[in-house]
């Protein structure tokens, strides 16, 4: 299984949810990695709806690209990264129309930056469904040098930009879709603890 | 705790006003406009905006809500268009009876429970009969920031159509009026197709009308945050009851035509509120002990608050049963 319980944390960390189908007039789906399994577990509660769906979908190295083609789409469109993905995300908000619902699954990183889109696009945050899977890995801002580095899955971590010592909190921003990283040895510099798993 | 001083009554603050001008519209809405007797501008107000009109009716206080049509920035004037309701409990019936132009009267500050979403990148209105008021703010609001609205109108007769001449002439592309004497329907199913992501809708009307925008938008994908509606809702009478007021320390008796709120204040109860008709939440009280039946009317509370027996709305929600006793 890929879904992962996370702990509970102060109120700025993102809550998930599971995907269920709602009534609409068009269906956008965008999903990365072990995501997938998410939307073939959507696809299953609901005969009707991949006719009206557009998946936009980023492997990040998985094989369910064949799976999710298997459902039919009404469109499928297959991204080599986010980055990659993002222009035909805008493209495809910016020609929507009221009734339209959005589904994101996969990564954290994946779906706080698609929520952006959504909601700079009109669509109230709550009215949008989240559900993770896969990588618990986070997508981090350093609050020193401002740069992201994506997939961090220790704590502490090295900042990729400016190689600062991180420490990686919950402290969320939904502006930037990522979470705040501090330096762990400001003070005494070179007293960096043994980086562990997150959530370990 | 905030830094806003403690009020020392119930209800928004007060503004004393002369009556400026009464015009009646149609067989059954008038306008009343009034200025400030101070002479000074009025506060200003956003659109969709209520104030409560008090009304010295011989020896009984009546306090209805209206909401404000005037151009919120025209800061001279506040009016309020009222729909004469002879079946009704009195006060839009006092309003255009007695009510003459240099008359004194009290309003409040207005309160907003019907704002716009600025956020929104298309504003649609859907207004039944008298409904038209808030949207009269609404679109003179919008129209100063070059704002992208249209507005859906269903009235009875052309008679009966409140400024729907007006709002027609002036605004071509954008008003559409339906008329139910020559049957045309607001076409809702093909106006919710095709809006642009971000469209707000808004409904004021009666209650089905209000309803059925409701229904329709939720069964067409739209999220509830998208559509906004507003609906006072008058008391309803009832059989007269019986609450003690625990706090206060007096029992009181709710008369068959006046509403659990009024009967507080007509035992000298100082009780919170601000629109009186169900919607903004500020007179919930907390149920102490009660046995018998509850007439729940508001619109605030949800489903579960109602069927735990633990609040009450006192503007509009009644009681039928033995005891009643309620922390106030």
């Amino acid at each position: 299984m890929s879904k992962f319980q996370f702990p509970e944390s102060i109120a700025s960390r993102p809550v998930y949810g599971t995907l269920e189908p709602r009534p609409g007039k068009a269906h956008l789906m965008i999903a990365d990695a072990e995501g997938a399994e998410a939307i073939l577990d959507l696809a299953a509660q609901d005969a009707g709806l991949m006719a009206k769906t557009h998946i936009i979908y980023i492997p990040k190295g998985t094989d369910f690209a064949e799976a999710l083609r298997a459902l039919e789409p009404a469109q499928f469109y297959e991204g080599p990264s986010y980055a990659a993905s993002v222009q035909r995300i805008r493209k495809v908000l910016g020609d929507a129309h009221m009734g339209l619902q959005v589904y994101l699954a996969g990564t954290e990183g994946l779906m706080g930056q698609a929520m952006n889109e959504a909601v700079s696009a009109g669509i109230p945050a709550s009215a949008i469904q989240t559900e993770h899977r896969g990588s618990i890995a986070r997508r981090m801002q350093c609050v020193h040098c401002k740069g992201i580095t994506e997939d961090v899955t220790t704590d502490p971590f090295v900042c990729s930009h400016c190689g600062l010592n991180l420490f990686v909190r919950d402290h969320y921003s939904r502006r930037l879709a990522a979470f705040q990283g501090v330096c762990i040895d400001a003070e005494d510099p070179g007293n960096v603890p043994a980086p562990v798993e997150l959530y370990k | 705790m905030s830094a806003a001083p403690q009020k020392a009554k119930a209800g928004a603050e007060k503004i004393a006003v002369t009556v400026s001008a009464v015009v009646p519209l149609n067989d059954l809405v008038t306008r009343f406009e009034f200025t400030r007797t101070d002479g000074a501008d009025f506060p200003p107000f956003s659109a969709g905006a209520h104030t409560v009109v008090e009304m010295r009716d011989g020896d009984r206080t009546r306090l209805n809500p209206y909401s404000l049509m005037s151009d919120p920035a025209d800061r001279s004037i506040y009016a309020i268009s009222v729909r004469r309701d002879d079946q009704g409990r009195g006060g839009s019936l006092f309003m255009h009876t007695n009510v003459k132009v240099g008359d004194q009267m009290t309003l409040t500050y207005p309160v907003n429970l019907f704002p716009l979403d600025l956020r929104a990148k298309k504003h649609v209105f859907f207004a039944g009969g008298i409904g038209i008021t808030p949207f009269k703010a609404m679109i003179a609001q919008l129209e100063q920031s070059n704002g992208n609205w249209e507005l859906h109108y269903a009235c009875r007769t052309p008679a009966l159509g409140t400024y729907a001449d007006e709002l027609a002439e002036k605004y071509a592309n954008k008003v559409h009026i339906y008329y139910d004497d020559q049957s045309q329907a607001i076409p809702l199913e093909d106006l919710l197709d095709g809006q642009p992501l971000g469209t707000h809708i808004y409904v004021c009307g009666p209650a089905g009308m209000i309803d059925w925008v409701h229904a329709t938008a939720t069964a067409h994908g739209w999220p509830s945050e998208n559509v906004h509606s507003e609906e006072f809702l008058a008391p309803q009478p009832g059989k007269p009851f019986e609450v003690r007021l625990c706090q206060s320390d007096i029992t009181i008796q709710v008369g068959e035509h006046e509403s659990l709120l009024e009967a507080m204040e007509r035992c000298g109860v100082d009780a919170p509120f601000l629109c009186r008709g169900g919607a903004c939440g500020q007179c919930e009280t907390d149920v102490v002990e009660a046995d018998g039946e509850f007439v729940h009317r508001d619109h605030w509370l949800d489903d579960e608050d109602h069927a735990s027996g633990k609040k009450i709305m006192p503007c509009v929600s009644r009681f039928i049963g033995k005891t009643l006793v309620l922390d106030r």
